[in-house]
């Protein structure tokens, strides 16, 4: 599968490694040269340094024939607008967008953009570690 | 009419001001405070400070009876957040977007923005229309010169821009023989394809029409005979 990774954080790096390792075809985007750096030393992708939400940019590194299309930049709205150019310019069947904010994703989601919010999902989760009885000091298990 | 304008740099700040002599209800919202204060001194309680892509900012601005957002900030990705939100989340009726990269028009239309403006682009027109013959190259006379084969661009501000071939009306005996895209790939028109810009359009056209079929591909408001 080719995919294009825009964002180059830990969530970018980890994801691109792990499906390099998994013999995908992965080019990493990200605005910031010293952000590539976070891929580890043996990374067969593409490194690319550009800006995502240009569409010469996107065309450039092969966005219309990728599979996937990953937005994971910290900025929710660069992140909404390249996925949407992705889709509609580009005609990726698979785009899939970072939107920390949960109300615009929600929002974003009705729209018909697969989304990700890192906010609601760790919420959730806290809630459920809070619901749980806390495990006992000293007990014998 | 309410306006609501997103961003309080210089573009959202005398846009305001105009609209205020014009005597409409204005605010501008506005994330930095130094620029909030600036347009509140010279045009009084009408800003307020946010960041304009939070709903929560939005609700507090009374984007629900907004008859019309605009978003003029620095970021082409903010300004179509906020009007996508105004659109999708509180029915604005109309949105309009300041955008820094030409290239983004068709995508904000696609998007459902009912307008955008680029310093960029207004230029670029004027050139245009100061060198018409620019746009349009010919390629070679069919039948003695009774035919041509021309190449027009279609430029980022073109009507036709998002168009089906089928909804574009061309000059009589006119045909649209080929479509080359922006990175060089040429295809093969058919109704359904649609115009991009940075398109080179290749038409076999009658030589009387060139003028038109030009005017058609590459004016901002369609063609000459069509206007108000």
């Amino acid at each position: 599968m080719k995919v294009v990774i825009m964002g180059c954080g830990r969530v970018g790096a980890e994801l691109a490694a792990q499906l390099d390792r998994e013999g995908h075809q992965v080019t990493v985007l990200d605005i910031n040269p010293d952000a590539l750096r976070r891929l580890p030393p043996d990374f067969r992708g593409r490194r690319v340094v550009g800006n995502g939400i240009d569409q010469d940019v996107l065309r450039r590194v092969g966005v219309g024939d990728a599979d996937a299309f990953i937005a994971v930049t910290q900025g929710d709205n660069r992140n909404v607008m390249a996925a949407q150019i992705a889709k509609e310019i580009f005609g990726v069947r698979k785009v899939v967008c970072r939107i920390y904010d949960p109300i615009r994703e929600e929002i974003y989601r009705g729209l018909g953009l697969e989304t990700v919010s890192p906010t609601r999902i760790v919420v959730n989760m806290l809630r459920e570690a809070l619901a749980r009885e806390p495990a006992a000091r000293g007990e014998e298990s | 009419m309410y306006v609501i304008v997103a961003g309080g740099g210089k573009v959202g700040y005398y846009l305001a001001k105009a609209l205020v002599e014009e005597g409409h209800e204005v605010l501008v919202i506005e994330r930095d405070r130094a620029r909030c204060e600036r347009v509140a001194a010279e045009l009084g309680d009408i800003v307020l400070r946010g960041d304009a892509c939070e709903v929560t900012t939005m609700e507090r601005a009374g984007f629900n009876r907004a008859d019309m957002v605009i978003a003029v900030t620095g970021d082409d990705e903010d300004n179509l957040v906020v009007c996508q939100v105004a659109k999708a989340r509180f029915q604005v009726p109309r949105t309009m977007a300041r955008i820094n990269n030409p290239k983004n028009a068709d995508i904000f239309r696609r998007l459902g923005i009912d307008h955008t403006v680029n310093a960029t682009d207004a230029i670029l027109a004027h050139i245009e229309q100061e060198l018409p013959v620019q746009a349009l190259i010919h390629l070679l006379s069919i039948r003695g010169g009774f035919l041509e084969m021309v190449e027009v661009r279609v430029p980022p501000h073109s009507a036709v821009v998002g168009k089906k071939i089928k909804e574009v009306l061309l000059p009589q005996q006119s045909i649209i023989a080929l479509v080359i895209e922006e990175d060089g790939n040429p295809k093969p028109p058919d109704p359904e394809t649609v115009l991009r810009a940075g398109d080179k359009v290749v038409v076999v056209t009658r030589r009387e029409n060139e003028e038109a079929l030009r005017e058609i591909l590459t004016s901002p408001y369609g063609p000459l005979s069509l206007r108000k």
